[in-house]
C-alpha cells in the first residue's frame, strides 16, 4: 500500500448511499465498513481488481444479498431490500456479469420475461414487439424482436441484456461488466446511451474491467481493494496510472518480451487451415490462414469478438473440425488426431471460458491440476496417491497458486488463481506448444501480470507461446510477434514495438477518441 | 468426496481408500444417520426386528437395490440416467433359464446344457450388450439418456416377454447328470453365514469403489460428469467413458438378475419391474447428484440400505402396503431436498441436484419382499 487513499466529495446530490457496509462469508471480510454514494444523474465507476468486493457491493445494493452489518439509505431514508425484485420496484436495476438470459426465448420474450404487458387476449405481444423495436433502435442495434436469443452472437446477447434493463425505467442502473463481449462501436452506442440515461437524471453504476474504456464514461471514479475503499475521485482529475495505482498499491507492467534465447525449429506450422461456421457451413470464420509459430516464441493474436481467434485456436487444439489445411506440430501432420493425442504430442490449449471449458466444478483444485496428467501417475492399473501428490504441490507451486491445498475446492479460488490452475493443468503435461485463449479474460491486474511472466518464462525455457487477446495493452506486454486477425484473416503482423493504433486499426476497430488528451491536466493530489 | 485430498483415512468397511473430515460427515453422513434411526424406532416398535438373523434377511432383500444402484451411480455421476436396469435384470433372468433349460442345436441335433458359470459369463455379456446399445445411443448418436434408456427399458421388456411368451421359467436347478446344478448357490447359500446374495453385492461396491478412486477411469468419469468440456479438453476419453458407464450398469443388472432368479428359483420376465426407480432413489439418497460429478460408493450403500430397511421394518411392524408406498416416497424427495440444500451451500456452482426425473412411485409389493415375484408371469 503504497498510495496512500485519496478522498474528494463528489458534486451533486445522493440517490443511494450506502453506510459502513460490512459483507462476512464465513470467516472472510467480503466488504469491510464500505460507504458508498451514487449521485444523481451521475456515472459513478467501481474500478478494483477481481476478488475486491466489487460484485458483493452491487449484490448488496441491487438486493441480490443483504449486508452482515450497515445501512443503505434511499433519497436519505433509511431501506432494506427483500429482494432483488424488491429493489427493482424501487427504481434499482442490475445488470450482471453473466447473461442471464433465456437462449430458447425470442428476444422479445427475454427482454418482457417476468413483466408482461397484459393485453385483451393475455399477452399483448405486439405491444411488447414494439417497445423491443424502440430499444433497439435506442441501441442502434438491428435485432429483430422475434430472434431467438441463441441465433445471436454473443455481443449482441449483451445488448439485449442491456435493452432489458433499461426497459425498466429504472432510476439506478448498475451495470457489471456491461461491455465484456462488446465491439468498440457497440461500446460507442451504449455510452450514448448511458449519457442520454444520465441526461435524464438516471444514475449509472459502471463496473469494468477495461479501465480505459471506463474512464471515458465515469463521472466519478471509486476504487475498491481488498473490501475498503481507498480512493474516489472526480473523473476530470484522474487517469489510467492513478486508478491502476489505487487498485493494486504498486506500479508495474505486463511486462517485456523475453530476450537471451534463440528461436528454436518451428513447433507449429499452420496450413492454409479454414473453419466453417457453425451455424451456417458456407461462410467460413477461419478462412485459409497460415502461421508458424517457432519454439520458445511468443505470438500475440489480436482481433475483436468475431474475428475468428477462439475458432482458429480450437481448430488446432482439435475441438474443432477444419474445412481445410493441414496443422503441423515439429513437422508432423496431425490434422487428423483427437484432442487427447494432440495432447501426447505436446498441443494443448487453455480454454477462453475457464467456467464451461477449463475447470470441473465438482473436483478439488488438484484433481483439477492434474487431470490432463494422470497417465504420469498410473502405477499399474491404479494411481499412485503419492505420486499425484507430489505432482500437485510441484503445479501449485510451479504457477504460484494461492490456495490452502490440492484439496480445497476449486471453487474457493479467485479468478486469477483458477486461471492458474488450467494453464498449470496443461503445463504438467510438458508441452511444446500451448496455446491460450483470452487468458487474461475477468482476471484482475495482478494476476495478468503473473500469468504473462509464467508465460515468458516458459518460453524463455522452448515452449511456443500463442495467446489471443481483445486488449491492445496486452498485445504490447510479453509478445514477441502480434498477429492481427479480421474477418478469419490475418489483416497485419507486428513486431514487439507496433503502436496501439496500428494495432488497431489493423483489426477495424473504430480509433476511440484518445481521452488522454481530454485529461491532459491531471494533478497528483498528494 | 470426489477429489484426491491427501491424508484419507478407511473409516468406513465399505468405503475404501474414501475417508471423511468432521465436516463432512455432517454433511454426507445424514443418510447413514437415518439409517440408525431406521434401525432404532424399528427395533423399538417390533421385537423381531433387531436381531442378526432378520439383519441377514433384510440386507439379502437390500443386495438386489445394491448391486443396481452401484451401476447406477456410475451412470449418474457420468450426469448420465440408466432407465432399463430393470428391464436388463428381467431379460438376464430369462436368459438364464432359458439357458439352464438346454439350448437347442437343431442343425447339429443336439441339446447344450452349459454349466452355470457359463450361464452367468453369458448372462453378463448380454448385460454388457445392452448396456453398449444404451452407451452408443447416447454417446456417439446423441440421443439423450433419458429417452435413449426409456426406449431401452420397452425392448428388453418385450424381448424378455416375447423369449417366454409370457412365461416363467420355474425349472432352474439343473439336473446333476447334465452337470449343470448349482445355480441357486447365488441366492440360497451363505458363506460364513453371510447370504451370497450381500456377499456379491460387497465385492461388486469394492470393485465399485476402487474404480472410482483408485483409477484413471475413475478421475476420468467424476471429470467428465462434473464438466464434459472441460475433460474433453484435458484428453479425457468422453465418449468412451460414457459407453463404458452404460456397459457396467447392464453388467450390474445382470448380476442383479442372476441374484434375484436364484433366490426365486424362477425366472419371470416381469421381474424387476420399476426396480431403476429404487436404484435411482438409493443413489439420490446416498447423497449423489443427478447433474453428474458428485456422489460415491459408500452414500449409494446407505441409500440402499434405508430404502430396503425401511420397506421391511413397515412390513414387520404390519403398515399397509400403501402406507409403505407413501413412506418410502417421501424419504426419497426430503434426500433431494438435502441435496439441494448441501449443494447449494458451495459457493460459486451453477445449480445443482434437481429433482428426480421420474415419480419415484413403485410397487412395493415388489420391493419389500422378492418372493412375490415367483407368482409373477
Amino acid at each position: 500500500m503504497n498510495a496512500a487513499p485519496e478522498f474528494e466529495p463528489a458534486a451533486g446530490d445522493t440517490v443511494l448511499a450506502a453506510r459502513n457496509i460490512v459483507k462476512t462469508y464465513g470467516g472472510t471480510h467480503a466488504l469491510k465498513g464500505v460507504n458508498f454514494d451514487i449521485h444523481r444523474g451521475k456515472v459513478t465507476t467501481l474500478f478494483g481488481e477481481n476478488g475486491a468486493g466489487k460484485s458483493t457491493l452491487m449484490k448488496i445494493l441491487s438486493g441480490v444479498t443483504t449486508p452482515t452489518s450497515g445501512s443503505i439509505e434511499l433519497d436519505g431514508q433509511p431501506v432494506t431490500f427483500s429482494s432483488s425484485s424488491d429493489a427493482r420496484d424501487r427504481g434499482i436495476s442490475i445488470i450482471h456479469q453473466e447473461l442471464s438470459l433465456a437462449p430458447n426465448l425470442s428476444v422479445r420474450d427475454n427482454i418482457f420475461m417476468g413483466r408482461e404487458i397484459p393485453g385483451a387476449t393475455g399477452v399483448d405481444f405486439a405491444e411488447e414487439a414494439r417497445q423491443t423495436r424502440l430499444l433497439m433502435a435506442d441501441l442502434e442495434e438491428d435485432i429483430d424482436p422475434m430472434t431467438l436469443v441463441q441465433d445471436l452472437r454473443l455481443g449482441q446477447q449483451q445488448i439485449v441484456e442491456i435493452a432489458r434493463a433499461l426497459s425498466v425505467d429504472s432510476r439506478i442502473l448498475i451495470m457489471d461488466e456491461p461491455t465484456s463481449a462488446l465491439s468498440a462501436t457497440e461500446v460507442e452506442v451504449l455510452f450514448k446511451v448511458i449519457r442520454d440515461l444520465t441526461a435524464r437524471g438516471v444514475s449509472i453504476v459502471y463496473i469494468s474491467h477495461h479501465l480505459e474504456e471506463a474512464l471515458q464514461i465515469t463521472d466519478h471514479a471509486v476504487v475498491l481493494r481488498d473490501g475498503a475503499i481507498t480512493a474516489t475521485a472526480n473523473a476530470r482529475h484522474i487517469n489510467l496510472e492513478w486508478i491502476v495505482r489505487n487498485m493494486v498499491g504498486e506500479n508495474f507492467d505486463l511486462g517485456t518480451p523475453p530476450t537471451g534465447h534463440a528461436f528454436g525449429e518451428i513447433a507449429l506450422s499452420v496450413d492454409e487451415v479454414s473453419v466453417a461456421d457453425v451455424t451456417s457451413s458456407e461462410r467460413l470464420v477461419v478462412d485459409r490462414l497460415s502461421l508458424d509459430v517457432r519454439s520458445g516464441e511468443i505470438v500475440c493474436i489480436y482481433g475483436l469478438m468475431g474475428a475468428g481467434r477462439t475458432e482458429l485456436l480450437e481448430c488446432i487444439a482439435g475441438r474443432l473440425s477444419a474445412a481445410g489445411g493441414r496443422i503441423l506440430l515439429e513437422g508432423k501432420d496431425i490434422s487428423r488426431l483427437s484432442i487427447a493425442e494432440r495432447i501426447a504430442r505436446g498441443l494443448v490449449l487453455v480454454p477462453e471460458d475457464r467456467q464451461r471449458d477449463g475447470l470441473v466444478q465438482t473436483m478439488s483444485v488438484g484433481a483439477n491440476l492434474s487431470l490432463a496428467s494422470i497417465g504420469a501417475f498410473v502405477k499399474g492399473m491404479f494411481l499412485s496417491r503419492s505420486q499425484e501428490r507430489s505432482l500437485v504441490d510441484g503445479s501449485i507451486r510451479d504457477v504460484r497458486v494461492k490456495t490452502a491445498g490440492g484439496g480445497a475446492p476449486i471453487g474457493s479460488l479467485s479468478g486469477g488463481n483458477q486461471q492458474k490452475v488450467v494453464i498449470g493443468k496443461m503445463l504438467t503435461t510438458s508441452p511444446k506448444v500451448m496455446l491460450l485463449d483470452e487468458p487474461s479474460r475477468g482476471i484482475d491486474i495482478g494476476a495478468k501480470a503473473e500469468v504473462f511472466r509464467l508465460l515468458s518464462e516458459r518460453a524463455a525455457n522452448g515452449l511456443a507461446v500463442v495467446f489471443s487477446t481483445s486488449e491492445v495493452t496486452e498485445c504490447l506486454s510479453i509478445a514477441h510477434r502480434i498477429i492481427v486477425m479480421r474477418r478469419g484473416r490475418i489483416s497485419a503482423e507486428f513486431g514487439a514495438d507496433a503502436t496501439k493504433e496500428e494495432i488497431m486499426a489493423a483489426s477495424g476497430e473504430a480509433v476511440l477518441s484518445n481521452h488522454e488528451e481530454h485529461r491532459s491536466h491531471y494533478r497528483d493530489r498528494r | 468426496m470426489t477429489d484426491a485430498s491427501p491424508d484419507r483415512s478407511r473409516s468406513h468397511p465399505r468405503a475404501s481408500g474414501d475417508g471423511f473430515s468432521l465436516a463432512k460427515l455432517l454433511l454426507e453422513g445424514r443418510a447413514f444417520f437415518a439409517l440408525i434411526a431406521i434401525i432404532i424406532v424399528f427395533s423399538l416398535l417390533s421385537p423381531y426386528y433387531f436381531s442378526v438373523a432378520n439383519f441377514l434377511t433384510m440386507a439379502s432383500h437390500v443386495a438386489i437395490f445394491g448391486i443396481l444402484a452401484v451401476g447406477m451411480l456410475l451412470v449418474i455421476l457420468n450426469g448420465g440416467i440408466d432407465l432399463s436396469v430393470g428391464s436388463t435384470l428381467g431379460f438376464s433372468g430369462v436368459i438364464a433359464g432359458f439357458l439352464m433349460q438346454g439350448v437347442q442345436l437343431t442343425a447339429l441335433g443336439v441339446i447344450l446344457y452349459p454349466p452355470v458359470w457359463v450361464v452367468a459369463v453369458l448372462v453378463c455379456v448380454l448385460g454388457a450388450l445392452v448396456g453398449l446399445v444404451n452407451g452408443v445411443l447416447i454417446a456417439w448418436l446423441k440421443v439423450p439418456a433419458f429417452v435413449a434408456t426409456l426406449g431401452m427399458l420397452y425392448v428388453v421388456r418385450g424381448a424378455a416377454l416375447l423369449m417366454t411368451n409370457g412365461l416363467t421359467y420355474n425349472d432352474l436347478g439343473g439336473k446333476p447328470e447334465l452337470g449343470n446344478t448349482g445355480f441357486e448357490w447365488l441366492g440360497f447359500n451363505r458363506l460364513l453365514d453371510i447370504p451370497v446374495g450381500v456377499l456379491v453385492m460387497a465385492v461388486i461396491a469394492l470393485i465399485g469403489s476402487i474404480i472410482l478412486n483408485r483409477t484413471a477411469f475413475g478421475r476420468w468419469l467424476y471429470a467428465s460428469g462434473g464438466n464434459e468440456r472441460a475433460a474433453e479438453l484435458s484428453g479425457v476419453p468422453v465418449k468412451r467413458v460414457q459407453v463404458s458407464v452404460y456397459m457396467l450398469s447392464g453388467i450390474c443388472a445382470s448380476v442383479a438378475g442372476l441374484i434375484l432368479s436364484s433366490e426365486l428359483t424362477s425366472a419371470g420376465p416381469t421381474a424387476g419391474t420399476s426396480y431403476e426407480l429404487t436404484a435411482i432413489a438409493a443413489v439420490v439418497i446416498g447423497g449423489a447428484a443427478l447433474t453428474g460429478g458428485r456422489g460415491n460408493i459408500r452414500g449409494t450403500l446407505v441409500g440402499a440400505f434405508v430404502i430396503g430397511f425401511l420397506s421391511d421394518g413397515l412390513v414387520i411392524i404390519g403398515v399397509s402396503a400403501y402406507w409403505q408406498t407413501v413412506f418410502t416416497g417421501a424419504v426419497i424427495v426430503l434426500a433431494v431436498l438435502l441435496n439441494a440444500i448441501q449443494y447449494r451451500r458451495r459457493v460459486k456452482l451453477p445449480s445443482s441436484a434437481g429433482s428426480p426425473p421420474t415419480s419415484p412411485q413403485k410397487d412395493k409389493a415388489q420391493t419389500a419382499d422378492p418372493a412375490l415375484e415367483k407368482t409373477a408371469g
